[in-house]
């Protein structure tokens, strides 16, 4: 077991703090109140002062951290392997894009931005984003409950495919329907879905800014690391540490590894909405290829399988890096490539191991993770 | 019923040159435990040298590649094809020494990670104008585009020819032939005990005195001529060559694994059967079903198989101990 989730202290102040009532809460709620405080500042303070095209790599790099890390509560907490994350982020992507498309053109009659800075088109985005999050869950559900039975190698299999599924199955939508023509449309343009086939989802309303990247994120960083103290992510880590020890103790392991699945592929759908909406991008069936998938988990084994800062600092580096060595593109994913093939030799642990990084200079009194039993 | 013969041949075709990838794949499962991620870019490398080779062959004696319209001697064929088997052998050596055999005691998870850095890094090495380039080549014919059968199915109107192509025929023999030879290896020589030994039970094989490293090292050279023959036969067929990244060569690969998947892996003439199982299901549903869905088939066969059968359809099922 790690020495690190016994020691975040979660467990002490729900234990003894006794508070008026509410005041629990509200001190639970604290960490997401400084987090959006913090998107709030970013919103207004820093487009004004770098410029459209860098505040555009921090959105960037926020999305990816939202991806990053809901992707590490399955590879790194449960110790499982999936290579298709982009394929759920995708789903969402494409579910929330249609929700907010269609939904802005039957109610406003165009897809232009609707009302300013937390206004109800930005409502209709955070809204469709949940959407999108709920039904790429299910379809977390529904793949992770046959392959998260079997060993870990058929999940990388499995999701790998099903990341290819969703890119086939995009592929053959419909076109986009005008925002004037959805009052009038038939239904052979509903069926299949009109969300344009292989060229992408053209005309999608650009509601994604630092304020919703930055809110989202600091909500999946506290729930990623609420998570991790928590008695579920415990079973998790044990999921991971020793299937067959944990099983003796009582764990359930396959609920445990669907239950991450499902919260990872969440979180992976509303980063995608983010993604979908996200000025000059047009979300395309390409995304959900297992090129972006793999972006990902680069970051995750880089970060340190289990580290949530350490992942949150791999997905900072590994986005805004790139976008400053435009010049050597094409030796990217070789550097990429070999930095895992090294990694693995060296430093198979990632660069902060198990640990967060503010546990990093108290040394572990237990072993780094447990060799697997022969 | 023209239709379905056709479609039968294409398979037959298809699935050989697909159990001959998963071969790879069920070879190295078998002994390592993991999926070499890298194999079906070994399959590009086959593909992509023999467009190389047959380009420098035919430039040395003296054939204009450009607007080729009568395809060279038979032994240029044959040339190609062996010196892309030997290089992909070398590659696939390469790769087991300095990736994967310092990893040898390490958890699969960390193996299985390697695997994918080494795939991405010859993809992307492949796609360097100085290696093969970023653009997609045609590959120069080899064969001759002779019919060596052709049938005729009903009468006047509705008459349909099936054609059987040599490349087809090309194609079946040489990896049949290859497999029926895998077989006599892994079943009746001294190496092929020593390999089942290792893939029983590593530290009892070592302990009986059979170098392990040797028999993995030879797996792994086995596993990849078999795979640069596959890419060699699958140009034959389709000579447009797509760029060494491109999609259509990880689902190649892909869906030989979830043949050897299918067929149980580990296991040898299970990985010939999931070939087959896997050709006829993509183009069976591909041509009566819908073709664009081809690729969604092979997935929802893999996800039913592993529901009904975990451990494929000649696999047994382990339950893990302690």
């Amino acid at each position: 077991m790690t020495q690190s989730a016994n020691r975040s202290g979660t467990v002490e102040r729900t234990g003894t703090a006794v508070l008026p009532w509410g005041a629990n809460g509200f001190f639970g709620m604290m960490p997401i109140i400084v987090g959006i405080g913090f998107a709030v500042l970013l919103h207004f303070v820093l487009p004004k002062s770098i410029g459209p095209y860098y505040s555009r790599i921090v959105t960037d790099v926020g999305i990816a951290i939202i991806l990053a890390v809901s992707l590490n509560i399955v590879n790194g907490l449960t110790g499982q392997f999936s290579i298709g994350h982009a394929g759920f982020m995708t789903l969402g992507g494409y579910v929330a894009a249609f929700v907010t498309y269609y939904v802005s053109s039957i109610l406003w009659e165009s897809t232009t931005r609707h009302g300013g800075f937390l206004g109800s088109g930005e409502w209709l985005f955070l809204f469709s984003c949940i959407i999108g999050g709920i039904v790429t869950a299910i379809a977390g559900y529904v793949v992770g409950l046959p392959s998260l039975r079997l060993r870990g190698d058929y999940l990388a299999i499995v999701t790998l495919g099903f990341g290819e599924i969703i890119r086939v199955i995009l592929q053959q939508t419909g076109k986009v329907i005008d925002p004037e023509a959805v009052k009038s449309a038939t239904w052979s343009q509903i069926i299949p879905p009109p969300v344009g086939g292989a060229v992408g989802f053209d005309g999608v309303p650009k509601y994604t800014n630092l304020f919703w990247v930055y809110t989202i994120m600091a909500i999946t960083l506290v729930v990623a690391y609420r998570l991790k103290s928590s008695s579920v992510g415990r079973a998790m880590i044990s999921v991971r540490e020793d299937e067959i020890a944990a099983q003796a103790m009582g764990v359930n392991i396959s609920r445990e590894k669907v239950r991450s699945f499902v919260i990872a592929a969440f979180f992976a759908g509303v980063g995608g909405g983010l993604y979908a909406h996200e000025p000059g991008v047009i979300i395309s069936p390409n995304d959900a290829g297992f090129q972006r998938s793999f972006d990902y988990v680069i970051m995750t084994v880089l970060g340190g399988r289990g580290s949530i800062s350490g992942v949150v600092i791999a997905a900072a580096i590994l986005t805004a890096l790139p976008e400053f060595l435009r010049d050597f593109a094409e030796y990217r994913l070789i550097v990429y490539a070999l930095l895992l093939i090294i990694m693995m030799l060296v430093r198979p642990q990632g660069l902060l191991g198990i640990h967060e990084i503010w546990n990093l200079r108290r040394k572990p009194k237990s072993p780094p993770i447990a060799e697997e039993v022969k | 019923m023209s239709d379905f013969t056709q479609t039968l041949i294409t398979a037959i075709a298809i699935g050989s040159l697909y159990a001959l990838i998963a071969l790879g794949y069920t070879m190295v499962y078998g002994i390592l435990k993991f999926i070499n991620f890298a194999h079906s870019d070994i399959v590009v490398l086959g593909a992509w040298s023999s467009y190389t080779f047959s380009n420098w062959l035919l430039k040395l004696i003296g054939v204009e590649t450009k607007g080729m319209t009568t395809p060279p001697a038979i032994w240029v064929a044959v040339v190609v094809l062996v010196l892309s088997m030997a290089f992909c052998g070398v590659v696939g050596f390469t790769i087991e020494r300095l990736a994967y055999r310092p990893l040898r005691r390490a958890p699969r998870l960390n193996v299985l990670i390697t695997a994918i850095g080494v795939s991405l890094l010859l993809q992307n090495v492949g796609q360097l104008d100085q290696v093969f380039g970023a653009s997609p080549q045609k590959m120069p014919q080899l064969l001759p585009a002779a019919e060596l059968a052709s049938f005729t199915f009903g009468e006047g109107e509705s008459a349909r020819k099936v054609v059987i192509g040599l490349v087809d025929v090309m194609i079946f023999v040489t990896a049949s032939s290859l497999m029926l030879l895998m077989q006599y290896l892994v079943f009746h020589t001294k190496q092929g005990v020593a390999m089942r030994a290792v893939s029983y039970n590593t530290d009892t094989a070592a302990l009986m005195g059979i170098p392990v490293d040797r028999v993995v090292s030879i797996t792994f050279v086995l596993g990849s001529v078999l795979a640069a023959a596959a890419g060699f036969l699958y140009v034959m067929k389709y000579p447009s060559l797509n760029q060494p990244a491109h999609t259509i060569w990880v689902l190649l690969g892909l869906k030989a694994f979830v043949a050897a998947v299918i067929g149980g892996i580990g296991n040898v003439r299970g990985a010939v059967l999931g070939g087959f199982v896997i050709a006829f299901v993509e183009q069976f549903g591909a041509f009566y079903i819908s073709t664009n869905y081809r690729d969604v088939y092979v997935f929802v066969m893999l996800i039913l198989i592993l529901l009904v059968r975990p451990g494929g359809l000649l696999g047994v099922t382990t339950r893990e101990k302690v």
